[in-house]
C-alpha cells in the first residue's frame, strides 16, 4: 500500500532557536495572549509507494537519521497519516 | 605538497583558496569535482567556502552526502590532513568528521566583517606557525557559523586542545557557544574554520594575517 507520513524536525530543547524568539516577539506584538514559547521546525510530507506500516516506519526513521535531522542539534518525529 | 580542493555546486571561494595555496606554498592544488567517488594519493583535501547546494535542508547537508565524501572520509582516518573553511566546515560537521554543529547566527543576520582571532592551539598541522594565543584580525562572511556542542562534547574538545581558533575581544559575531571559531577532530588531522585566512593572504587582500596557516601547511604536510 501506499503510506503518507509527516515528518517535523525542530532543534533540540536546550538548543537557542533565534528564529522561534523573534516569532514569539511578533506574536506578542500582535497582543495574541499567553504565548510560553515558540519553537520553529521544518515539516516533510513523503509519500512511499508499495511498502508496509512498520517498513516504512523503519525507512523513515533511517531517513531522519541520514539526512532530514541533524541529531546533533535537532530533534525529530515521524507521524504516519496513512 | 599534494594537495587537493573539492568543488560542490555552489563552491564559491575554491578559487580564492586555490590561488592561496599556490601564492603560499609553491604547489598548485588540484581541482576535483563532488562527483567524483576516488582520490588520489593526498596530503592535504581542502572543502572550500560557499553556499554548496544552496544551504538547502542545512548547511553544507547536502554536501557531506556527495559521493566524494566516501573518499575523503577514508583518507581522513589514515590520517591525511582535511581543512574545512566556512561551508567547508559546515560540510565536515555535517559528514560528522568533526564534533558539534553550525545552527543559524544568534542575529539571524548574515555577518561579513573583520573579527579577531585567537590561536588557542598552534601544535597542529595547519597552525605551528602561529604564536602561541596569537591575535589576528580576518574576515568572516557566513548566514550559519553558530557553532554548537552538548556539554560533554564541549568538555572534551577544551580538555583535548581540539579548539584551535576562538573568536577575541567580543567579537564573536555569531553567538557560537564558548567563542568557538574552529575546532579539530580528536586525532588533530581535520580542522574546521568559519573565518576566512585564505582572504588574507598579500597585502592587496588588505593584509597578510592568513599566511602562517598556509606555511604551517607547507612545513608540516609537504
Amino acid at each position: 500500500m501506499n503510506i503518507k507520513a509527516c515528518i517535523t524536525v525542530t532543534l533540540k530543547n536546550g538548543v537557542l532557536d533565534p528564529q522561534g524568539q523573534a516569532i514569539r516577539q511578533a506574536l506578542n506584538s500582535l497582543d495574541f495572549p499567553g504565548i510560553g514559547s515558540v519553537r520553529q521546525g521544518k515539516v516533510f510530507d513523503i509519500t512511499l509507494e508499495d511498502t508496509s506500516e512498520p517498513d516504512a516506519e523503519k525507512l523513515l526513521q533511517d531517513m531522519c537519521e541520514k539526512l532530514l535531522a541533524n541529531t546533533v542539534i535537532e530533534d525529530y518525529t515521524v507521524r504516519i497519516i496513512r | 605538497m599534494k594537495a587537493a580542493i573539492i568543488q560542490f555546486p555552489g563552491s564559491n571561494r575554491d578559487t580564492d583558496m586555490a590561488h592561496a595555496l599556490s601564492l603560499v606554498t609553491g604547489y598548485a592544488p588540484r581541482m576535483i569535482w563532488h562527483g567524483e567517488t576516488a582520490l588520489p594519493p593526498l596530503d592535504l583535501i581542502v572543502l572550500p567556502g560557499g553556499f554548496s547546494y544552496g544551504d538547502y535542508l542545512r548547511a553544507g547537508a547536502i554536501a557531506a552526502r556527495s559521493p566524494i565524501l566516501d573518499a575523503i572520509r577514508t583518507q581522513a582516518e589514515r590520517g591525511v590532513a582535511v581543512l574545512g573553511v566556512c561551508n567547508g566546515f559546515q560540510i565536515l560537521t555535517e559528514a560528522q568528521l568533526l564534533p558539534g554543529g553550525l545552527m543559524r547566527n544568534a542575529s539571524l543576520k548574515f555577518v561579513c566583517r573583520t573579527v579577531q582571532l585567537q590561536v588557542e592551539n598552534n601544535r597542529t598541522p595547519f597552525t605551528s606557525r602561529f604564536l602561541p594565543n596569537q591575535i589576528i584580525d580576518c574576515p568572516v562572511a557566513h548566514h550559519d557559523g553558530n557553532y554548537f556542542a552538548d556539554p560533554r562534547t564541549l568538555a572534551a574538545l577544551e580538555e583535548n586542545g581540539q579548539i584551535v581558533f576562538r573568536y577575541a575581544n567580543g567579537t564573536n559575531p555569531n553567538g557560537s557557544i564558548n567563542d568557538i571559531a574552529g575546532v579539530t577532530n580528536r586525532q588533530g588531522n581535520v580542522l574546521g574554520l568559519m573565518p576566512h585566512p585564505e582572504n588574507l593572504v598579500e597585502p592587496s587582500q588588505g593584509g597578510t594575517n592568513g599566511r602562517p596557516l598556509f606555511e604551517s601547511i607547507l612545513d608540516n604536510l609537504s
